[in-house]
């Protein structure tokens, strides 16, 4: 038996790996967008991929958004397998016409005739004092969007499998990379990455018995550094990361609440009308009897994004998750 | 002297020299919209080709006529007709070869039945049994498209996918003028013409976005000139003259074939009929103005210029006539039968595999359903 280093890797490094690995795999892989030629992406995600795949395969385009998500349904149409990059999340919002009007129901409006299998790669979130417009967390609306699976992956194993599973999909994909974890290092296998389960499955970070932080993509980190600082106030607290908003993955989540009897949704995007809102109905319609206390959302206020110098007031941190958790016990206790 | 020169010293550097990228003379229309028929040039025109373009405008006519009583009869929900713009629906069709691809707007039904399209399927969207109902790869013709100009980027999409992959595949993508003002329309043609995609996109300009005249839409001299700032030939041509735009849309594709790009093509034409039958046109245009146009009626047109020549007798006239009338009759008799529907199917395309919440929510619609029909059971007991 052979063991095989791990090394450090970023989650941008998987998810170079993950978009040079699909484009080898399979020829008709093609990456498009601004700046994801030469440059690399502002982020470097698809560093060397047109030195290695030429400019036909990873490609500049000019810079529209709307014209390069709608370039790549027909690049669909004609059996490529388009891989978007949108700069900046709040820069994709041109682009939402085509998304919703025609890349989320081509399958549906043509009875299954014209599925179009393209990956849209969003970088999304706060937390990397990006200025105006470079920090939103959109998520709500591609959940809001039948047609569309949404995948946000929290560790860089995960950003390459999900990446990779999402390019496979021959429905579209929405992959929202959170910004400030491209920079995050995690022992990873790259000489053998191992692809994720399909998409839709949640998984446990940390097992606990006090209550279920139930989050994704950005706050993961957060939500297990709060579950590490909860120890000291004696509240054993497990972290569920979706990984995949759509499908939402009731089994996974459902099953940590019905064992804790206790949770709480955490997200950067804002609370009214969030995906917290969602998750909490759903957890409260499938595991009302199970549960001590009423699911609690702590989010991003429900303003625009701050700037940021202001933002870290903003975004859902350690002591906010804690006093959360503190008002479960609370109510339970009252 | 100015202050400058008394201080002396300081000279800027020039900026290097500007050169325009393109000369825009080639790709400028002409100043009258391109007429064959009335012409010298009609004489260069094949008599077979006017013959079939003329037997199709008049099945067209009928297809459109057909349509619009269908709406009145509750049949079809509503029907953008395109009387007085068949000549530009039908040479759009034929000016393609079998490999290419069209890209219809919602009023183009009729380009989408030339090009083989099922007349009924082609009608599902406006009839509302299902968004599409033909399949788009039969005869490479995409679902029509109701927002406007989101299809132009498709068509540039597909045209570059089909080159990389050594296809010698064009795509032809219809807009009406009130699309032109999208800014769809705008990233469609920058990225055919940076790419040099072998796209044709074809504006029938119709004179009304709905209510909104031409002059309230844009300040261009014209919808071809906006190929200039692109850098691609812009095109005018006469919407109602049949041969004219066959001509000038052949000519576009196959110079769209041979690599040299794209081209935007403007057909000045009319709409005859409202917007819609829900639309009332006598709000915004007099009888005067639409009475100048019928008498430019596009299969008066052809149908002068094919008699005049001695092409088209009355026993040639009547066999069009004829097919017309049997392609109305078959349409009329299959449209007027109710629908089948399988309410399940609401559920069959949203995914290639239905999530875990449509799943539950199929399980949903199931026992309504089964209800439904146990209760219908009893009620005829």
């Amino acid at each position: 038996m052979t063991t095989v280093a791990l090394k450090p890797a970023t989650m941008a490094q998987a998810l170079t790996r993950a978009l040079r690995d699909a484009m080898a795999a399979d020829p008709t892989v093609h990456v498009l967008g601004e700046d994801v030629g030469t440059l690399g992406g502002v982020f470097r995600v698809t560093d060397g991929l047109a030195a290695e795949f030429g400019e036909d395969r990873c490609t500049d385009t000019p810079l529209a958004e709307a014209g390069i998500l709608g370039t790549a349904v027909g690049m669909a149409m004609y059996g490529l397998r388009p891989v978007v990059e949108m700069q900046f999340d709040a820069f994709a919002y041109p682009a939402f016409e085509q998304l919703i009007s025609h890349v989320a129901r081509m399958r549906n409006r043509t009875r299954g005739r014209m599925p179009l299998p393209i990956t849209v790669r969003v970088p999304y979130g706060g937390g990397i004092g990006g200025v105006e417009h470079h920090s939103d967390s959109s998520e709500a609306y591609y959940m809001a969007t039948p047609g569309l699976h949404v995948v946000t992956p929290a560790t860089v194993a995960d950003a390459y499998g999900l990446l990779r599973a999402a390019i496979a999909s021959d429905d579209p994909v929405v992959v929202l990379e959170p910004k400030r974890l491209y920079w995050s290092k995690d022992s990873w296998n790259p000489e053998e990455p191992q692809s994720v389960e399909p998409i839709g499955r949640a998984v446990v970070r940390r097992p606990g018995r006090s209550a279920t932080l139930i989050t994704y993509g950005p706050s993961v980190p957060v939500c297990l550094e709060a579950a590490e600082a909860a120890r000291a106030e004696g509240w054993d607290l497990e972290v569920v990361d979706l990984r995949s908003l759509v499908p939402f993955d009731d089994e996974t989540v459902c099953a940590s609440v019905r064992r804790t009897g206790r949770a709480v949704v955490v997200h950067e995007s804002g609370s009214f009308g969030g995906p917290g809102g969602e998750i909490a109905a759903r957890v409260t319609e499938r595991c009302f009897h199970h549960l001590e206390a009423p699911v609690l959302r702590v989010a991003g206020f429900d303003l625009p994004y701050p700037p940021p110098m202001l933002e870290r007031h903003h975004l859902p941190g350690v002591d906010r998750i804690l006093d959360a958790v503190a008002r479960l016990q609370w109510e339970a206790d009252n | 002297m100015t202050v400058m020169e008394q201080r002396g010293a300081y000279r800027p550097t020039p900026p290097p020299a500007w050169q325009p990228r393109t000369d825009p003379a080639p790709l400028l229309p002409d100043a009258e919209p391109y007429r064959v028929l009335g012409t010298d040039a009609a004489a260069q025109a094949d008599p077979e080709l006017l013959r079939r373009l003329y037997a199709q405008l008049v099945r067209g006519r009928r297809y459109n006529v057909q349509a619009t009583a269908l709406t009145k009869q509750g049949r079809l929900a509503v029907y953008p007709s395109s009387t007085g713009q068949e000549a530009c629906e039908v040479a759009a069709a034929l000016a393609l070869q079998e490999r290419d691809w069209l890209f219809p707007s919602y009023r183009d039904t009729l380009a989408a039945v030339a090009r083989g399209v099922d007349p009924v399927e082609a009608l599902t969207l406006l009839r509302g049994d299902w968004h599409t109902g033909y399949d788009p790869y039969e005869h490479r013709v995409a679902p029509l498209c109701t927002p406007l100009a989101t299809q132009l980027p498709h068509a540039v999409g597909l045209a570059h996918a089909a080159r990389l992959k050594g296809d010698d595949v064009v795509a032809l993508a219809m807009v009406g003028d009130g699309g032109t003002s999208e800014g769809d329309f705008h990233e469609a043609l920058n990225f055919a013409a940076v790419w040099q995609a072998p796209v044709v996109f074809l504006v029938q300009n119709n004179g009304f976005a709905i209510s909104v005249p031409l002059a309230k839409q844009t300040a261009a001299p014209s919808l071809a000139h906006k190929a200039v700032g692109y850098g691609m030939p812009g095109r005018l041509v006469d919407g109602n003259d049949a041969a004219a735009v066959h001509e000038v849309l052949t000519d576009a594709v196959r110079h769209a074939r041979e690599g040299g790009g794209p081209t935007l093509v403007e057909a000045v034409t009319y709409r005859i009929e409202a917007h819609t039958n829900a639309d009332d046109a006598t709000r915004y245009r007099g009888d005067a103005e639409v009475e100048t146009w019928r008498e430019h009626d596009p299969i008066q047109l052809l149908e002068r210029e094919l008699t005049a020549r001695g092409l088209l007798d009355e026993d040639a006239k009547q066999s069009a006539r004829d097919a017309a009338e049997t392609m109305a009759a078959d349409l009329r008799a299959r449209m007027n039968q109710d629908a089948v529907l399988d309410p399940m199917d609401l559920f069959a395309h949203v995914y290639a595999e239905p999530t875990p919440q449509l799943r539950e929510q199929r399980d949903l619609l199931r026992a309504e359903l089964e209800a439904e029909h146990a209760d219908q059971e009893g009620t005829h007991r």
